[in-house]
């Protein structure tokens, strides 16, 4: 695995991650990211080949609930809206998603 | 004493006997928080109105004799919890106007009882960090000693009541977030297991690991509370169905006989103080004192927790908060295109930590890295589990140091993550392994800091940790 990231690496994640970042940041995320995976690299000295994994400790499987329709209450569906960051009507408002395509 | 000095059991007492009113208790502590808020910063938003509201509604319940002892019980809530109408940031600029239209079901069950909610406590952003210095509304200040921090994540909650500006609160703990506050204030702070208390209306972290719990003055009061708090919620699916003991009731029940593993890996780690040790090593042996038997024991996968956890925390991070980007709620950054809204909000929005979390999972999740990370770390995970399981045949409960070192001062590690991250270091393997962990004060550095004591047991023995957790706090 590379555990040395470079400001290219940074710039490709934080595109995936929808994070805006200047050069400096990069630099600065590269540097401090890669000293954490580095220190991550010591679960390689674990031998899991025969273990399985734990997604949850629960142990509940299959949890469901009556497949039923609750209205939203109008005074819940109005504060909705109002946190709206932008809105038109009562509509929420957003810039175009595909690009005047 | 003061009224807003009390714990909920003498509030509560105070309450029934008339020697004062519900409406003069939340007085005293809004003045407490308007004196004091402004050096602690252990809130964000201050509720005075509403919580004056609250408090005469319950001066009528008290009257009229339906009070429990919750009610005219002042409160806070950490400002990662939602609570219906009244604005909760997550103390992240993203949420900065953020007004939530539900409210999180154990919010709803304590406010049943007529407890008066103040306000919201300040955190690190979204439960992220160990300091409360990863908050965009200021760091919070140790009320024991101002130039140190008061721990984290939930450090504004630890903090509000260490000072007596609230008389309990309720936060969040993933990887240590209850337990390490309220070691580095002086405070009981459970963190139940997972899966005991419902986390409808908490603003998701590491799902696998996350849940919400009490920080209170006494363990008496962190029983009592999770009485209220415990118990199956069809809104949250992790939730247990299995019955909540009546925890209070045994707490006064004597563990003699009982067997109290400890574990040479907490008392080995380097880097752990000399005087937290001592202290907490002296007061495990008093245990014999009560007919407690003590045994070593070991826990070789300790030594992997940070690392399993800094994997598997990121990762659920980075998709949980996905949801934040500026478009439904919350405050948005204009940007030439959608891309940039989306960019320009969650660069703005968010403090370094989240964005490097977020990075992290991103990294760790992504195709031809997910085996090598996420997968691999839960492979260990499961190695960390069975650690405990296998112990805790042969004993019933496990005593540690809530955290190898006091509160440090603010600033020290706040520009290096690991050294942060390795702060969590007794906290995160029993989160893992989602078990209970109860930390209880037992004594003080000679420079007067508190140190915590952090006591464990199997997955829902919530009853025996507190019962436990009870006769540490009364060992003389």
């Amino acid at each position: 695995m590379p555990t040395k990231l470079t400001s290219a690496d940074i710039a490709h994640v934080a595109t995936l991650a929808r994070i805006s970042t200047t050069e400096e940041d990069r630099q600065k995320y590269a540097e401090q990211i890669s000293v954490i995976l580095e220190y991550i690299e010591m679960l390689n000295e674990v031998d899991t080949e025969m273990t399985p994994e734990t997604c949850q400790v629960t142990g509940l499987e299959d949890v469901f609930r009556e497949d039923t329709v609750v209205a939203c209450p109008e005074e819940v569906r109005e504060k909705l809206i109002a946190a709206f960051p932008e809105r038109m009507g009562r509509l929420l408002k957003v810039k175009a998603v595909f690009d005047g395509e | 004493m003061e009224t807003h000095e009390l714990t909920i059991t003498k509030a509560a007492e105070g309450l029934k006997n008339k020697e004062f009113s519900a409406v003069e208790l939340a007085t005293a502590c809004l003045k407490r928080i308007e004196e004091r808020n402004p050096v602690i910063n252990g809130f964000i938003t201050v509720c005075t109105e509403s919580a004056l509201e609250e408090a005469r509604k319950a001066d009528e319940r008290i009257a009229a004799g339906s009070a429990s002892p919750l009610t005219g019980v002042p409160f806070a809530v950490k400002d990662a919890i939602c609570v219906k109408d009244v604005r909760s940031t997550g103390s992240a600029k993203i949420l900065d106007t953020y007004v939530p239209a539900h409210e999180a079901t154990v919010i709803q069950k304590i406010r049943q009882q007529g407890s008066v909610l103040l306000g919201k406590n300040n955190c690190d952003a979204f439960g992220h960090g160990a300091s409360n210095e990863n908050s965009m509304y200021g760091p919070v200040r140790n009320p024991h000693d101002e130039t140190k921090v008061a721990g984290g994540s939930s450090g504004g909650s630890a903090a509000a009541v260490a000072d007596n500006q609230c008389i309990f609160a309720i936060a969040e703990d993933t990887g240590g977030s209850i337990r390490q506050p309220a070691s580095f204030c002086g405070l009981a702070g459970l963190r139940p297991s997972y899966g005991r208390n419902s986390r409808y209306g908490i603003m998701p972290m590491a799902s696998s690991l996350d849940t919400v719990g009490p920080l209170a003055k006494t363990v008496e009061d962190v029983a009592l509370l999770m009485e209220v708090m415990a118990g199956n919620d069809p809104m949250d699916p992790t939730t247990v169905s299995d019955p909540v003991p009546a925890y209070t009731h045994h707490l006064r029940k004597e563990i003699k006989g009982l067997k109290v593993g400890v574990p040479k890996e907490y008392f080995e780690t380097e880097g752990l103080d000399g005087e937290t040790k001592q202290i907490v090593e002296e007061k495990i042996l008093q245990l014999k004192t009560l007919g407690c038997e003590l045994v070593p024991i070991s826990l070789p996968y300790t030594k992997y927790a940070i690392a399993v956890y800094y994997i598997i925390v990121p990762s659920e991070d980075s998709s949980n908060l996905g949801r934040l980007d500026g478009i439904r709620y919350g405050v948005r950054k204009e940007g030439e295109n959608l891309f940039d809204v989306y960019g320009n909000t969650r660069a703005e929005g968010f403090p370094e930590e989240v964005k490097r979390r977020i990075m992290i999972g991103t990294y760790a999740l992504s195709a031809g890295y997910y085996d090598a990370y996420y997968r691999k770390a839960q492979k260990v995970r499961t190695l960390i589990m069975q650690d405990f399981e296998r112990v805790f045949r042969e004993v019933d409960v496990i005593a540690t140091p809530t955290s190898p070192f006091p509160a440090f001062p603010i600033g020290e590690k706040s520009d290096d993550p690991l050294q942060m991250y390795l702060a969590d270091a007794f906290a995160v393997g029993p989160s893992v392994a989602g078990i209970p962990g109860l930390s209880v004060p037992v004594g003080f550095t000679k420079a007067g800091l508190p140190v915590g004591l952090q006591v464990l047991g199997p997955r829902l023995q919530e009853e025996r940790v507190l019962r436990v957790g009870y006769h540490i706090e009364h060992l003389s």
